[in-house]
């Protein structure tokens, strides 16, 4: 494990980078005002504002097991703090979980996505995350590692509200586990900015459609993001999708549930009526997409 | 490598309207080019700046006394460290805006200023520096300022230009009026009459370099600044200005600039540097973070604009009444006159009235902005020449042409035009494949153009022969867009050399004469001008010492491709070259300065048509297609004239569609970063097609005109005129975000 | 001790340097080590001034911590040309006048770069995607996708 320790006035800062989980949950037991990150994209600008100074930095990278992203047989296992880069660059995890790797793909800029990981995203706990719905609608599950061993708890779990997530002190989330998906479904995320790249999700949709051999659905999951403290499941449209032919009748009615599901703000991004109603748009968007590429056997 | 197709072919010339790489290009390709920030002198300070967190707040008390006693801390400054504010209104306004003193007046208002070994240190001093505030009622915007109910900002504010004067103290700093003709009798005559109502936002210039400056004051009470202006002459009077020093006591070194837009014409670091540097005895450099930027740096005006515009079903406009109130910021001088000036210039009117109003609210003081003021007066009027032109059923363009203004005609501001180009620019779109390109479904086609002046002001030139016959060019305009690149090129003209000889260099104000700031489009033309007349009087001194060596009259010799020849062919040429190496026989060292204030020096057009979709549903908007046509006069770098028109244009979108500042019930700024303040990304853009028109301008010796300003004025209404096609509605507030656009679609009939 | 000793491979040389904890790379490339090439526009990833490779991947130099740099490889603008032999995009951005004011030029060479690595025939589309984390204000970005594409020609038929 690497450390430094250096002292500035009366303060103490230090810098850890272990190599191996066990050793970040001691670094973590130890050092209560540890900061851990993974692609540290929030954390630098933050110091850099003067904010108040984290005692400690830990830097989850060095660990093989949070930046590996391999097909465990039955699961999909991704690093915590493996790069957006190099899940849009797993042909295998882009085929099988397009709408998924697309979200993550969608955080910020290139610079960003060689730092950016689902762990951050998702204990960043904002509102807005990309990757969240995309994992959601795909039944992801964390696993979290802390003193008290590890403990695997699905995605929707962590976040609590904006900034806040489940975990205890000293415990991160180690990786993400995707079951491989069933026949015949696909996954797809949307979400609405004012320019093409480099914005906040005003309005973020993941939707993943599973259908029976005639092309009707047999399930759907729908997770909405920005339009709440923390990501939305959309039960009505799922239950109206189940069973339907994924016709306009149907998808008007998945519109009108995800416009109801939405609990947002006013915010300089984005007003209240407009989140309501683009969440219907690109829902029903999003599961035409997931709908089709379940057609094709899943393929983008 | 191929060159871009030359869109100019050069008449007569040898090298204007060619392509060579420009100068200072190779050290900014390699990371060489030291800009503001760049700059490290031994012992530097690093500099950092307490900043008001109210939007209009009285300053009650500042205690510095903890903050310097800090470790690493050498110096900190406040309003005490400057003198009382002096002189003319606007010296004190900028005198008041760099340093806050008896009320903060906007968010991001200077309270006080630390020099300290390093950031972290400065940093955390500011939080030691003890300031209590009373807070006061703050105004956002034009119409809660000029509310009988507003609070004042300042006390002895009186509107000028009101007859009779007002007694009371308010928010209006000045009333602007142009008139001609009988506007009843004009709207009477009209068959058709359109009025709107818009408002726009402030935003902001945009320029990727935070400002910075450095600066070395020495024991004998003199200082060494060096900072990325648009204008370093300029730096050093508004800065010996606020210090109250003579101007001799300051040398100002211009950095590179790492964009400026208008926004670097004025000071806000270099007084604060050059007294912690003087107080602490050691050099300091100060940069400004982003969101300092944003919060206290210039943007352009908000405004809200009423404009009513009448015509016959001939399409002649008959009638024109313009309202507008721009934002100042916090002190008076908001681009309202020029905005006023500009509305109606392309068009002929007999009967108009255009009446402004300059209006402070608690907002940073507005700088200029790329031909300001008339982007925002031009979105308002060309908006409604838009549905004029609709409810008579004539093509835009049509419409335009047959209203537009040519030589002679008298324009709306006064003056009589010299020979422009208003006219070419409309054929130039309607001639060009992009005006009758389809349109699909919710795609729509607007049309706007846009008039901006030429500013002449001061410039000087100096060219030096080097005794092996190059030539160095000294100019005092730093070089924003590739002026240095012209500079050469029209010496090389003048000269006869080649232009890789010729090396073009932005000086310091003690090694050439005056230059006012990079401004006004004004570079190539005024500065330029004063190249070409120094290299003038080079060649004619050439020629003088070749007669005098051929012992014929001076008249009797030509200049031809950089030799000295006697009309007659009695004697074989003699180069520059040759001349250089012998000068010490013919009256010694080469060189000349011209100087001068540039006048008559005419008028910029700009006619754009923009193509786009709108997502009836999210309502998203998609550039499709975007065209410039803009008369130039003589292009003398076409790569560098199309990159005026392409930023201008790019600017001018981003300011129709999702750029303003977004201020919370405080008055505070919610969106100081380049995430939530949206400037348009590579993505966001299809090529920006160009037409460089020439008709050349008979005021500069190769018929230049400024470039680099009118092409941000079209953009906003013919965005808007776009998206009101597609959606079928006009909306008339900027920015049209997909919230706004939406919102108009679902809730509004057109 | 109030310094971190901090080595990597900087523009193929091993160059060892000072800083703290906290620090970003940029600020410690700029202040530390002399690199003043990478430009700071923003400090919060927002415009790709401070673009720089960090193990052959594109950063943004203000999103990273200085510590993270010890071991690694970093290359800058300043080590794009070899000698006196600029790189095709220098070259191409000099001669399509890819660059005006000039203080988005490094970073914009250096993610174009990290692109053409990965995909040496992007379309105009692709390169305008790959290139929106670096803003510049003054181009309307047209001439700056025109010389990525020159570039990209030039080095495929090289």
């Amino acid at each position: 494990m690497g450390c430094w320790t250096v002292t500035r006035g009366l303060n103490t800062l230090k810098y850890f980078s272990p190599s191996t989980v066990e050793e970040a949950v001691e670094v973590l037991a130890a050092e209560p005002g540890a900061q851990v990150f993974a692609g540290a994209t929030d954390v630098v600008p933050q110091i850099r504002s003067g904010k108040p100074e984290p005692e400690s930095l830990v830097d989850l990278k060095k660990i093989d097991r949070l930046v590996s992203v391999a097909d465990a047989g039955d699961k999909w296992v991704i690093g915590a703090a493996a790069p957006a880069s190099h899940l849009t660059a797993n042909a295998d995890l882009v085929a099988e979980f397009p709408g998924m790797v697309e979200a993550a793909g969608l955080i910020g800029s290139d610079q960003v996505q060689s730092r950016s990981s689902l762990g951050g995203n998702l204990c960043n706990a904002s509102p807005a995350a990309d990757s969240v719905p995309g994992m959601v609608v795909n039944g992801a599950r964390a696993v979290i590692a802390g003193s008290g061993g590890t403990r695997t708890v699905p995605v929707e779990d962590v976040p609590q509200g904006p900034g806040k997530t489940s975990l205890a002190p000293g415990e991160f989330v180690v990786e993400i586990e995707v079951d491989h998906r069933p026949a015949n479904t696909g996954d797809a995320y949307l979400r609405l900015i004012p320019r093409t790249e480099m914005d906040i999700a005003v309005v973020g949709v993941g939707a993943r459609v599973t259908l029976d051999d005639a092309g009707n659905c047999t399930s759907a999951t729908i997770a909405l993001g920005a339009v709440a403290p923390t990501v939305v499941r959309v039960p009505d449209a799922e239950n109206a999708l189940a069973g339907s032919a994924i016709d306009d009748t149907a998808l008007d009615a998945v519109a009108a549930a995800a416009s109801a599901a939405c609990n947002p703000i006013d915010d300089k991004r984005g007003t209240i009526a407009y989140r309501q109603h683009v969440a219907g748009v690109l829902t029903r968007r999003a599961v035409a997409i997931a709908a089709e590429r379940a057609r094709n056997g899943g393929a983008s | 490598m191929a060159l871009a197709e030359d869109t100019n072919p050069m008449q007569g010339f040898k090298w204007v309207g060619s392509r060579p790489i420009r100068p200072d290009g190779f050290d900014k390709v390699t990371g060489r080019a030291k800009f503001g920030a760049d700059l490290v002198l031994p012992g530097m300070l690093t500099g950092a700046v307490l900043r008001s967190p109210h939007a209009h707040a009285e300053i009650v008390s500042i205690d510095t006394s903890d903050a310097e006693a800090m470790p690493g801390v050498k110096s900190v400054v406040t309003g005490a460290d400057f003198p009382e504010p002096y002189g003319k209104p606007a010296e004190q306004d900028v005198q008041r805006n760099v340093m806050a003193r008896e009320k903060a007046l906007y968010e991001g208002h200077v309270i006080a200023a630390v020099a300290a070994l390093t950031r972290e240190q400065a940093r955390a001093a500011l939080g030691a520096i003890k300031v209590t505030y009373k807070v006061l009622p703050h105004v956002m915007n034009v119409t809660e300022a000029m509310a009988d109910s507003a609070v004042v900002i300042h006390d002895n504010m009186i509107t000028k230009n009101v007859d009779p004067a007002p007694e009371a103290p308010s928010n209006v700093a000045s009333r602007t009026v142009f008139d001609g003709g009988e506007l009843d009798k004009g709207f009477a005559e009209a068959d058709v009459v359109v009025e709107r109502e818009f408002t726009t936002k402030p935003v902001h210039q945009g320029y990727i370099e935070p400002h910075a400056a450095v600066a070395d004051t020495t024991p004998d009470g003199r200082s060494t600044v060096w900072c990325s202006s648009q204008g370093h002459f300029a730096m050093r009077t508004y800065t010996s200005n606020v210090l109250g020093w003579d101007a001799s006591r300051l040398k100002v070194i211009p950095a590179e600039i790492g964009g400026g837009f208008g926004g670097k014409t004025v000071i806000y670091l270099e007084p604060l540097a050059v007294r912690l540097s003087q107080k602490a005895g050691r050099p300091v450099r100060i940069v400004m973070d982003r969101d300092e930027v944003f919060r206290a740096s210039g943007p352009t005006s908000g405004a809200s604009l009423r404009v009513k515009i009448g015509a016959k079903n001939d399409g002649t406009i008959t009638a024109a009444d313009v309202w507008m109130a721009f934002e100042a910021g916090a002190f008076a001088g908001s681009p309202v006159g020029a905005a006023s000036m500009t509305a109606l210039a392309p068009y002929k009117l007999e009967n108009f009235k255009i009446e402004g109003f300059d209006v402070v609210v608690n907002k940073p003081k507005v700088a200029a902005y790329r031909a300001p003021g008339a982007p925002i007066s031009s979105f308002g009027v060309e908006s409604v020449l838009d549905e004029v032109a609709t409810k008579v059923g004539m093509d835009p363009i049509d419409f335009r042409m047959h209203n537009a203004v040519e030589q002679g005609d008298t324009a709306t501001y006064g003056p009589k035009f010299p020979v422009i180009g208003f006219k070419e620019t409309l054929q130039a779109i309607k001639d060009h494949p992009n005006y009758t390109a389809e349109l699909g479904p919710n795609q729509g086609r607007g049309v706007a153009s846009g008039f901006w002046f030429n500013a002449g002001m001061n410039s000087t030139a100096t060219v030096n022969i080097n005794d092996d016959g190059t030539a160095t060019v000294v100019t005092g305009s730093p070089d924003i867009g590739g002026s240095r690149a012209s500079m050469a090129l029209m010496a090389a003209e003048e000269l006869g050399i080649d232009v890789v000889s010729i090396k073009p260099v932005v000086a310091d104000t003690e090694t050439v004469g005056f230059n006012d700031v990079t401004g006004g489009s004004r570079v190539t033309l005024a500065t330029g001008a004063a190249v070409v007349e120094a290299c003038r009087i080079i060649v004619a001194d050439l020629k003088a010492r070749a007669a005098k060596g051929w012992d014929i009259e001076a008249d009797q010799v030509e200049w031809v491709d950089g030799r000295a020849q006697p009309i007659d062919g009695s004697q074989p040429a003699v180069s520059l070259a040759e001349l250089a190496k012998n000068w010490g026989r013919t009256g010694g060292p080469i060189s000349a300065t011209y100087s001068h204030n540039a006048r008559g020096v005419g008028a910029a057009f700009s006619t754009q048509v923009c193509d786009l979709e709108v997502d009836p549903d999210t309502g998203r908007v998609t550039v499709l297609r975007y065209l410039t046509a803009q008369d130039a006069g003589r292009a003398i770098h076409p790569s560098y004239v199309e990159g005026q028109l392409q930023g201008g244009v790019a600017q001018g979108i981003g300011w129709a569609l999702n750029e303003e500042y977004i201020h919370n019930d405080d008055g505070v700024m919610e969106n100081p970063g380049f995430l939530d303040y949206r400037i348009p990304v590579a993505s966001d853009l299809p090529m920006i097609d160009t037409v460089i028109v020439e008709v050349p301008n008979p005021a500069h010796p190769y018929g230049v005109r400024g470039v680099g300003e009118v092409g941000i004025v079209p953009p906003l209404a013919a965005v808007a005129n776009a998206v009101a096609a597609a959606a079928d509605r006009r909306i008339t507030d900027l920015p049209l975000s997909p919230v706004r656009i939406l919102d108009a679609i679902l809730n509004s009939e057109d | 001790m109030t310094k971190i000793h901090v080595t990597s491979e900087i523009n193929g040389d091993e160059v060892e340097f000072l800083t703290e904890p906290n620090v970003s790379l940029l600020n410690a490339l700029r202040d530390e080590v002399g690199l003043t090439g990478v430009k700071e526009g923003c400090g919060t990833g927002d415009c790709g001034a401070c673009s720089v490779l960090l193990n052959d991947e594109l950063n943004a130099a203000c999103l990273v911590f200085a510590p993270e740099a010890d071991g690694a490889e970093i290359l800058t603008v300043e080590g794009l040309s070899d000698g006196d032999h600029l790189h095709p995009l220098q070259q191409c951005f000099l001669e399509g006048a890819a660059l005006q004011c000039g203080i988005c030029t490094p970073g914009f060479l250096v993610a174009a770069k990290a692109l053409l690595d990965k995909n040496p025939d992007p379309t105009e589309t692709e390169i305008r995607y790959a290139l929106a984390g670096n803003l510049c204000r003054c181009t309307g970005y047209d001439k700056i996708i025109r010389a990525v594409q020159d570039a990209a020609a030039q080095m495929q038929e090289a």
